[in-house]
């Protein structure tokens, strides 16, 4: 397959801009923007050249970043979505249920709880578990 | 063998802190867990491409763990800008120092040339100073 390098290039920018700015408020109209190309033109050139469509490529950098946010943050469902940069929670959980086969909630349910999943430190639950007020009638 | 996992900063404000280095230095949340029944939160963040490195942002905390007048001198010497420094890469300075310039980020020094690469530094906002450094290749050609 033949590809243009000046124009791969612009793709590239564009897939970078998906990968950086995806929790923005971001559209394939922006991704084309930073590719200089026409909307409907961009998409055919970054399906040719990446073998996805720019829609798929930016909705599935979103919802592996939610699978990731839900597995190690204790942020409910629809604070995780918009994390991502989705506005619906309702798209959000079809979108998310296509690609993992299961919901949001029951995905995160799958896995350890978030805090032994973000391996909070032994020496952090020692230091922060101390109890406050103790005494051992050593005060009398 | 060694390797660093994380290092940790001391913030003013976790949720703060957050939004700072999410939206405005551009890294990703890598936990974010609350333990309601100790009062703690295990918040990190780190650059999306470097996945096994994380920055701790840790709020300062009270007794039993820090006497209320050591939290002070901490929150101070974070305030005051010597509790310590985190010094990132980039592989452009200059488009790194545009893009956080325009989310806001205030730089302490503009990109610059220095023997070893180009150098910029800003902070983080609860005072933690931050480098931002193009290093020169360094590998014989």
């Amino acid at each position: 397959m033949f590809v243009d390098q000046p124009q791969a290039r612009h793709l590239l920018r564009a897939k970078d801009l998906a990968d950086r700015r995806f929790a923005d408020a971001l559209t394939v109209a922006d991704l084309a923007r930073a590719a200089h190309l026409s909307s409907a033109h961009f998409s055919r050139q970054f399906r040719r050249v990446f073998g996805e469509s720019p829609h798929q490529y930016l909705l599935t950098r979103r919802l592996e970043r939610a699978a990731a946010l839900l597995r190690t943050t204790d942020w409910s469902v629809a604070d995780v979505c918009m994390a991502v940069g989705l506005t619906s929670v309702g798209s959000f959980t079809t979108s998310f249920g296509r690609m993992f086969g299961k919901t949001p909630t029951a995905y995160r349910a799958s896995f350890p709880p978030a805090a032994a999943w973000a391996m909070v430190p032994g020496c952090m639950l020692r230091a922060n578990g101390r109890p406050r007020h103790r005494t051992f009638r050593e005060d009398g | 063998m060694l390797r660093i996992a994380n290092a940790q900063v001391w913030v003013h404000d976790q949720d703060e802190a957050l939004e700072f280095y999410t939206t405005k230095v551009g890294m990703e949340v890598r936990a974010d867990v609350t333990l309601p029944e100790l009062g703690f939160r295990w918040l990190t963040v780190g650059p999306a491409g470097q996945p096994d490195v994380a920055i701790v942002l840790m709020a300062v905390p009270g007794p039993p763990v820090m006497d209320e007048e050591t939290a002070e001198e901490v929150r101070t010497l974070t305030a005051k800008g010597f509790a310590g420094t985190v010094f990132l890469t980039t592989d452009d300075c200059q488009a790194a120092y545009e893009e956080m310039v325009a989310r806001g980020v205030e730089f302490t020094e503009t990109p610059e040339k220095r023997p070893y690469g180009i150098d910029a530094g800003f902070r983080d906002v609860s005072g933690n100073s931050l480098r931002l450094t193009q290093l020169i290749d360094s590998e014989p050609s």
